[in-house]
């Protein structure tokens, strides 16, 4: 288990994390999210033990990061942010560092752990080549590699598919999913869709401070159109009947009329896919379909990190 | 241990993986034998010795050492790779002496490359070979010093320039107190002896120069091994935060 608890940082008078208390347990994929200089980058670096805190701590194991650093830094991988590394070794030697720190000094042990990580990020075309020389997303791979050669429990990313194409974003994604089970994972993101599609539990943090922390599904239904449903009626059919009629249901708190296409926002988020279908068929309206609009993450986030 | 020669060997490679290691020897040493020919005048003063090197030794340090030194922390601050190296399971501690021992490794490659000047000094005469073997004893150990001065002012910033101006201003410092020509000022300042004696007593020539003709004695390497200690222990402090 990583615990965080109650961590808080000053720099200077500024207070750039302001108690964050979380844990994330085997199996969790925990996505930080939250606006450039929230806090997210100096929290994951005093759970690391880079920073020292203010007050607060942080255990990765159960290890106090600052009472057993050693002990505590065995036990995780970490990918600080814009994954620095020794530029001018080649990506062998370089594993070859991290993996003599992480104790593996016999060579075949060594040498097992690091074609290990080669054939997991892909990095078998390039393993002699020197580091500076490579591109960004192998870069991003080499510095994941890294993280994950002592095959640890714990893995802590800092922003892990920044400056990455579409096409690797989508592999570091796939890589980290397949470690998801057996691992216990905190992700600092600032794109809401790698919440949706790694993650199973939403931490967002704004000035320091987390306001959020909840599983993906339910912060989606912190949208105000969660659920909603579009119907597009059939040129003839009048609109003005079925506004009447479904204005007068509880279930639905408002319904727009745009180029004759009706929203319907439901009270409360409930479901109401069914109850309408139903009703288009009781009463026979003529419709040309009926979809549901996609909920856009970022609205939700706007709406969070901007109404404090 | 372990620990501290993974980092060793890391960083004293790290030289040699930039063509920086190869410049550097060259320059080291057609510095430290040119300056000891030409200035030092080691073939006229028509003596089996290698005086003429060792005493230009400290005055070459003052920049050559700093080039080396002022990279050891400056640059992992710069590149964001002491992050990496501190969540790793090592202790500053061990960080800051492997990568000390590297740069002294290095340097002391360096001092031991001028081999030719013994050479050329037992082809031609017939020279005491000990003072030859304290003087090179009292140059890796002052390299060392030097050294320590810089890894501690090179943690004080990300910027290499800043990091070589402090240490080559520290070093100066230091070897100024001990130089003869300083302490003859301060004595017709009228500053009394004691003080001039207590200022040289804190100056690498004061601890050097007898190591060069000869004389090892404990207070000489307990100085030189105090100021590398000290420092060190001031660079993890600073590492530390």
């Amino acid at each position: 288990m990583i615990e965080s608890d109650h961590l808080v940082k000053d720099f200077g008078l500024i207070r750039a994390v302001d108690d964050v208390t979380f844990s994330v347990k085997k199996g969790d994929v925990l996505g930080f999210l939250g606006p450039n200089g929230a806090g997210k980058s100096t929290t994951m670096k005093m759970i690391t033990g880079f920073l020292p805190p203010t007050s607060g701590t942080a255990r990765v194991g159960g290890f106090d990061i600052h009472e057993d650093p050693i002990s505590a830094k065995r036990l995780f991988g970490y990918l600080p942010e814009n994954g620095p590394v020794y530029q001018e070794m080649t990506v062998l030697e370089f594993l070859g560092f991290i993996a003599e720190l992480r104790g593996y000094r016999a060579s075949t042990k060594k040498a097992r752990q690091i074609d290990r990580v080669i054939e997991i990020c892909h990095l078998e075309e390039v393993r002699n080549q020197a580091i500076e020389t490579l591109s960004k997303g192998f870069r991003q791979r080499v510095g994941l590699a890294q993280a994950v050669i002592h095959d640890p429990p714990y893995l802590i990313m800092d922003e892990p598919t920044d400056g990455l194409d579409p096409n690797q974003k989508q592999e570091v994604r796939r890589l980290i999913a397949s470690m998801a089970e057996e691992k216990a994972i905190i992700l600092s993101t600032h794109i809401l869709e790698e919440v949706q599609a790694m993650c199973n539990r939403v931490v967002i943090i704004t000035r320091g401070a987390i306001i959020v922390d909840e599983k993906p599904e339910e912060f989606r239904q912190r949208h105000p159109r969660y659920n909603a449903i579009q119907l597009n009626i059939a040129e003839g059919q009048s609109s003005i009947e079925i506004r009447k009629e479904l204005g007068e249901l509880p279930e639905i708190e408002e319904v727009h009329e745009k180029n004759g296409a009706l929203l319907l926002v439901p009270a409360d988020g409930r479901s109401i896919d069914s109850l309408v279908l139903r009703m288009a068929q009781e009463k026979n309206w003529e419709l040309k379909n009926i979809e549901k609009p996609p909920i856009r993450l970022e609205e939700v986030f706007w709406n969070l990190t901007h109404s404090t | 241990m372990r620990i501290v020669f993974t980092v060793l060997k890391r960083e004293f490679l790290g030289y040699f993986r930039s063509p920086v290691a190869y410049v550097f020897l060259i320059v080291f040493l057609i510095a430290s034998i040119g300056l000891s020919w030409f200035v030092g005048n080691f073939f006229e003063t028509n003596s089996a010795s290698l005086l003429s090197y060792f005493y230009i030794q400290p005055w070459i340090f003052l920049f050559l050492i700093p080039a080396v030194g002022m990279r050891l922390w400056a640059e992992e601050k710069r590149s964001g790779t002491w992050e990496l190296l501190f969540t790793l399971p090592l202790s500053v501690t061990q960080a800051v002496f492997g990568k000390f021992l590297a740069g002294w490794a290095f340097i002391s490659l360096a001092v031991v490359l001028s081999f030719t000047m013994p050479l050329t000094v037992g082809y031609l005469g017939d020279p005491d070979w000990g003072p030859i073997f304290t003087g090179y004893f009292g140059t890796i150990l002052m390299a060392g010093s030097y050294l320590s001065i810089c890894s501690l002012t090179s943690a004080l910033t990300k910027n290499q320039v800043i990091s070589f101006v402090l240490s080559v201003i520290t070093c100066l410092i230091l070897v100024f107190l001990g130089w003869s020509v300083f302490n003859d000022l301060m004595l017709a300042a009228r500053f009394p002896v004691w003080l001039v004696d207590s200022f040289s007593s804190f100056s690498f020539l004061t601890h050097f120069e007898p190591m060069v003709k000869g004389l090892v004695t404990v207070r000489d390497t307990i100085f030189f091994l105090s100021v590398m200690g000290f420092s060190l222990f001031v660079n993890v402090l600073v590492l530390e935060r």
